[in-house]
């Protein structure tokens, strides 16, 4: 059991505050660590891999602190965002490296190719492999000494989906095996699907945690704006604002459209379509108005 | 202190195809001088001299400490491949000292073997100036290696201002001011190389005692403080 304490920990640089008094336990399992880009995810996973002191407060492992303190890569697997990786090795060739830096030898470097699926391509460059590969041979550096704490930087980017699957299969089956496993992302399905358990970061702060579902509803619950456009905008929106889930609808006359202020998502959804069936209006436009993850992030921090 | 995986990585890192080639290009220049100025003037021991000294020591050795020693370790802090060596229970200081030994085998080999072919091409080792020059370019090539070893951890425009230091500082300031030449490795090396031949062909500016001092606290101390950068380098181009 492995628990990684982070306790109000900040981080400046120069005058830009980009982590602020931050404070989290990470436990046994997957956690999401969910924010928007720039949020401080980097900086904070930075702190938590020993790369970076923080500005006040500490982080540590099961009590050790993490800063300056190499024995404690022992427990720690790492998975950086970054794509350079001794390019002119083969993936055999670094991951063996990565293990011989553990003080342990090929055995280990084979078990962790085979965990990531990656032996058809072991002997070939890295420089020859595809987004997907290099994260995989990743992984296998991260695991080869079977580590307790995984942590790993916007893994998904750039992977297809096939990838995705593949690389989110192995953590949810490294957080089965009781490995304490946290992941950074910027996209909120990418969390949803894989950590039960969810850290939101916005603007340097810790903004909520939490299960995936309480934060899910507080996402999918706020007030949705929505831009129509129709055959007939008055008639709609007069159908429109005697049900329950429309709270507010204004008759935009230069845009030539009308601007919905929706509070229940599912019900409008269903809603929209049947009116305007119903009174023979055809729906010309409709767009979100506010489905940036910025404006998402930013209503988690008001509630 | 020494990790032979720290020390196989850095030497595939630096003996990577186009780095090599920019190695090798300068002792094949020595060794095409040397041969073209003995079948022109034959063997003479102030040509000889003023060759190794005026090219061997003062421009190709720095350079290739620059390219060794900066390249030992600048290009992985760049491009943030070092997390690999960083993100695992090896000592700092060990990487690093691994590093060191890697950068003056390099540069030994690329630098002092050049010069000694290039002495016995020269005059046949007349004198004993292939070999002193040979051994000024090994004392300077661990000068040398730890100096740029150094400004690699330290600074992302290491090249730059290794060169800076070699050509500008070694060459033109240490020519025009005297007092510049006490603080030159390659005067340092001079002196060693001085006390080898004996005779009044190759002269340094600083004492032996001086140059050996300053050569070990140069060495000693660049390699200590890279080693302490490294325990608190910031993986830069993150967010």
């Amino acid at each position: 059991m492995t628990t990684l304490s982070i306790d109000h920990v900040s981080r400046w640089f120069g005058n830009v505050v980009a982590v602020n008094d931050i404070t989290m336990t990470v436990g046994p399992g997957v956690t999401g660590l969910l924010g928007p880009n720039g949020a401080g995810k980097s900086t904070l996973i930075n702190m938590m891999g020993g790369f970076l002191a923080p500005s006040t407060g500490s982080i540590t492992l099961d009590g050790k602190p993490v800063w300056r303190n190499e024995q404690i890569y022992r427990h720690i697997g790492i998975v950086p965002e970054r794509e350079a990786m001794y390019d002119f090795l083969t993936g055999r060739e670094f991951v063996v490296a990565n293990a011989e830096l553990h003080g342990l030898g090929e055995k280990a470097a084979a078990r962790a190719l085979a965990t990531v699926e990656m032996e058809y391509a072991q002997d070939r460059r890295i420089s020859t492999y595809s987004k997907g590969m290099r994260q995989r041979v990743k992984m296998a550096s991260a695991l080869v000494h079977d580590p307790s704490l995984l942590l790993l930087d916007e893994p998904f980017n750039g992977m297809d989906p096939r990838q995705r699957m593949q690389l989110m299969d192995l953590l949810r089956r490294m957080g089965d095996e009781g490995r304490t496993v946290l992941f950074s992302s910027h996209i909120l399905e990418e969390v949803e699907q894989l950590a039960a358990h969810i850290e939101v970061i916005v603007a340097g702060r810790h903004a909520a945690s939490g299960d995936f579902r309480r934060i899910r509803r507080l996402m999918t619950d706020r007030p949705h704006r929505y831009l129509v456009r129709s055959s007939d905008d008055r008639a709609l929106a007069a159908a429109l604002i005697a049900d329950p889930s429309t709270a507010g609808i204004e008759v935009d006359r230069a845009e030539g459209a009308l601007l919905i202020q929706a509070v229940d998502f599912g019900r409008f959804t269903a809603l929209l379509p049947r009116v305007a069936r119903e009174h023979g209006i055809r729906l010309l436009t409709v767009s979100p108005s506010d489905e940036s993850l910025e404006s998402v992030f930013s209503y988690l921090v008001a509630a | 202190m020494y990790d032979p995986t720290v020390a196989r990585l850095t030497y595939r890192a630096l003996l990577g195809r186009r780095r090599a080639l920019i190695l090798g290009a300068l002792p094949v220049l020595l060794i095409v001088i040397s041969a073209a100025v003995r079948g022109f003037s034959g063997a003479d021991d102030q040509v000889a001299a003023d060759v190794l000294g005026g090219f061997a020591l003062a421009t190709m050795v720095p350079i290739i400490g620059v390219i060794a020693g900066t390249g030992a370790i600048g290009p992985e802090i760049d491009d943030g491949s070092v997390v690999y060596l960083l993100s695992k229970p090896v000592k700092r200081p060990t990487i690093i000292f691994t590093k060191l030994i890697v950068a003056i085998a390099v540069t030994m080999v690329f630098s002092a073997a050049p010069t000694f072919v290039a002495g016995l091409i020269l005059n046949g080792n007349g004198q004993q100036i292939a070999v002193a020059y040979t051994v000024a370019a090994l004392v300077a090539s661990i000068a040398y290696a730890a100096l740029f070893l150094l400004l690699g951890t330290v600074t992302r425009h290491a090249v730059v201002f290794g060169l800076v230091y070699a050509l500008v500082w070694e060459a033109l300031f240490g020519s025009l001011v005297s007092g510049a030449r006490t603080l030159s490795v390659q005067q340092w090396a001079l002196a060693v190389a001085q006390k080898v031949a004996g005779g009044d062909l190759v002269t340094s500016d600083v004492g032996l005692p001086t140059a050996v001092i300053l050569l070990a606290a140069v060495t000693a101390g660049a390699t200590w403080y890279a080693g302490q950068k490294l325990r608190t380098l910031k993986l830069a181009g993150e967010e």
